[in-house]
């Protein structure tokens, strides 16, 4: 992409972020609203940078949670979706069931987590983990489901094994769904990672949130919030950077 | 290329072949005892309606359906359902849209667990001769349809198996483009002169390229006819206007035309799969 693209396709949303960021500003001192309602931009990033050496402390931990979740969370949610693709009688009698996991709330799950497993990191990976294996196994599945049957009448034909069939088509196939059900977790996790320092930590930006909620200190609640979705965009970024890399082939459109 | 022993058993022969599919209560028989050899180095078509049962054919030759009755043999020896021993060209390309130009092209010697170094050294250098150099490296959608198909060619080319088996394989190409895949493919195989079995509902196509051609039937097909081309090798595209051409094109489009009628009668309706008879 030449710099001048680029400048095309990002100035819009840039410009309308800004006047979002302004008119809140204007707002809030037009109508003197008090800060512990709704403090204004300028009084959240200044607290986020006094704040800074503690929240970081926070910030690390969140990260290294949503990061140790979403890898495992990837990996089971890959090996299920191989599991059930390799055995379609499996994938019809646990596909509904998959459906089903994922509408049973966490907000209420994570609890009973805690009873079962206590406050140690082990909750909190599962959580994560749950949260973010269902798109990439549904993702997966699909692009297993749907490789050209062209192809695949051509692998056949010259006699290609089961496993030459997998690992020459099949898998490199599904390589463009598996990012895109990597993407939709990736934002996922960050946010798994928070509720399931909600439900009992002593670090994090979930902790930090809830004390920041007790004692009104909205502008900290704010300053959670931005870093909770920079932290959400900078993973979603990453994986694109990685999907680039592995799907080169791709036509350019 | 090649590279088996030539016996008189060098060929590949399809053996009163017919196959029956059931699908519920209604029996549909789409071969009807078929026989056709193709020998060691010879250019054998198959002409015939469309739907007239060619894909289950080739799908009995790969060995990825079992036929009802009879046998596929191999240079002598009973080969049916065996699957990887033929080379084979499908009609779309079917190139796999990650894998570069040189790495299409060794797909199937790949496949059949040969050396990666000699293959695209194969690759290399008859992606020169076929005027695709410099597309090594490219990503097949660059390609257009016709250059597309020359991939699909040699990947089918140097494959290891003896006889190769095209599918309608200039099917999806405008007539220009077609026209010189033709005269391409002539030249090419009359100095590799690899045994291969195609199939077209072209009858210039067929007889341009073959030395044999079996005319097929409606389903259930069978052989109408078996037409040996007299031309001789090289061919140039002269002996499309030598008037042994015309007489043979009329002669085949004549038993087409028959056929298509007395199907059409026998059923009443146009409808493909009709004539599927309940026992």
């Amino acid at each position: 992409m030449t710099n001048r693209t680029w400048f095309q396709k990002f100035w819009p949303p840039t410009a309308a972020i800004l006047l979002l960021l302004v008119v809140w500003q204007l707002a809030v001192t037009i109508w003197a609203v008090p800060a512990w309602m709704l403090p204004s931009p300028l009084q959240i990033v200044s607290e986020g940078i006094s704040s800074m050496p503690r929240m970081w402390m926070h910030t690390a931990f969140t990260i290294r949670m949503t990061l140790i979740g979403y890898a495992i969370g990837a990996v089971v949610g890959f090996v299920l979706s191989f599991v059930l693709h390799m055995l379609p009688r499996i994938k019809t009698a646990f596909y509904p069931l998959l459906i089903l996991s994922q509408n049973i709330p966490i907000i209420a799950l994570a609890p009973l987590l805690m009873i079962w497993f206590g406050f140690g990191l082990l909750p909190k990976m599962i959580v994560i983990t749950l949260v973010c294996f269902f798109p990439i196994a549904v993702a997966t599945l699909d692009g297993f489901a749907q490789t050209d049957p062209v192809m695949m009448n051509y692998m056949k034909m010259i006699g290609a094994s089961r496993r030459q069939i997998f690992f020459k088509l099949e898998l490199p196939h599904a390589i463009p769904y598996l990012f895109s059900g990597l993407k939709i977790s990736a934002t996922y996790s960050v946010m798994g990672a928070v509720i399931s320092e909600w439900l009992g930590s002593d670090k994090g930006i979930g902790v930090y949130m809830l004390l920041a909620k007790s004692g009104f200190r909205t502008d900290r609640v704010f300053v959670a919030i931005f870093i909770i979705v920079f932290l959400s965009l900078l993973l979603f970024g990453c994986i694109i950077l990685l999907e680039r890399v592995c799907t080169r082939w791709k036509p350019k459109v | 290329m090649g590279g088996g022993r030539v016996t008189v058993n060098s060929q590949l022969e399809l053996r009163n072949l017919a196959k029956t599919f059931q699908n519920g209560g209604t029996v549909r028989r789409v071969l009807d005892n078929i026989s056709l050899t193709v020998k060691k180095g010879q250019f054998v078509s198959i002409v015939g309606p469309s739907g007239s049962g060619k894909s289950t054919l080739f799908h009995v030759i790969g060995g990825l359906t079992e036929p009802t009755s009879g046998q596929v043999i191999m240079d002598g020896k009973d080969v049916t359902g065996t699957k990887g021993l033929i080379s084979y060209m499908p009609q779309q390309p079917a190139l796999l849209p990650w894998r570069t130009i040189e790495d299409n092209v060794i797909l199937a010697r790949e496949v059949a667990g040969l050396p990666r170094q000699e293959s695209i050294e194969m690759a290399r250098e008859w992606l020169g001769k076929v005027g695709l150099q410099g597309y090594e490296h490219a990503y097949p959608h660059v390609l257009s349809g016709g250059m597309q198909q020359r991939v699909a060619f040699l990947r089918a080319l140097l494959s290891p198996q003896e006889y190769m088996c095209l599918d309608e394989p200039f099917g999806s190409l405008d007539a220009l483009t077609r026209y010189d895949m033709q005269k391409w493919l002539t030249s090419i195989w009359e100095t590799q002169k690899r045994s291969v079995l195609f199939v077209t509902h072209s009858i210039e196509e067929a007889l341009f390229l073959s030395d044999t051609i079996y005319v097929f039937s409606n389903k259930p097909t069978n052989v109408l006819k078996k037409i040996t081309v007299p031309f001789s090798r090289p061919r140039a595209e002269e002996v499309m206007e030598m008037p042994v051409f015309h007489e043979l094109k009329r002669e085949i489009y004549q038993l087409l035309k028959r056929e298509q009628e007395r199907s059409a009668e026998s059923t009443g309706t146009k409808e493909e799969f009709s004539h599927a008879a309940p026992y």
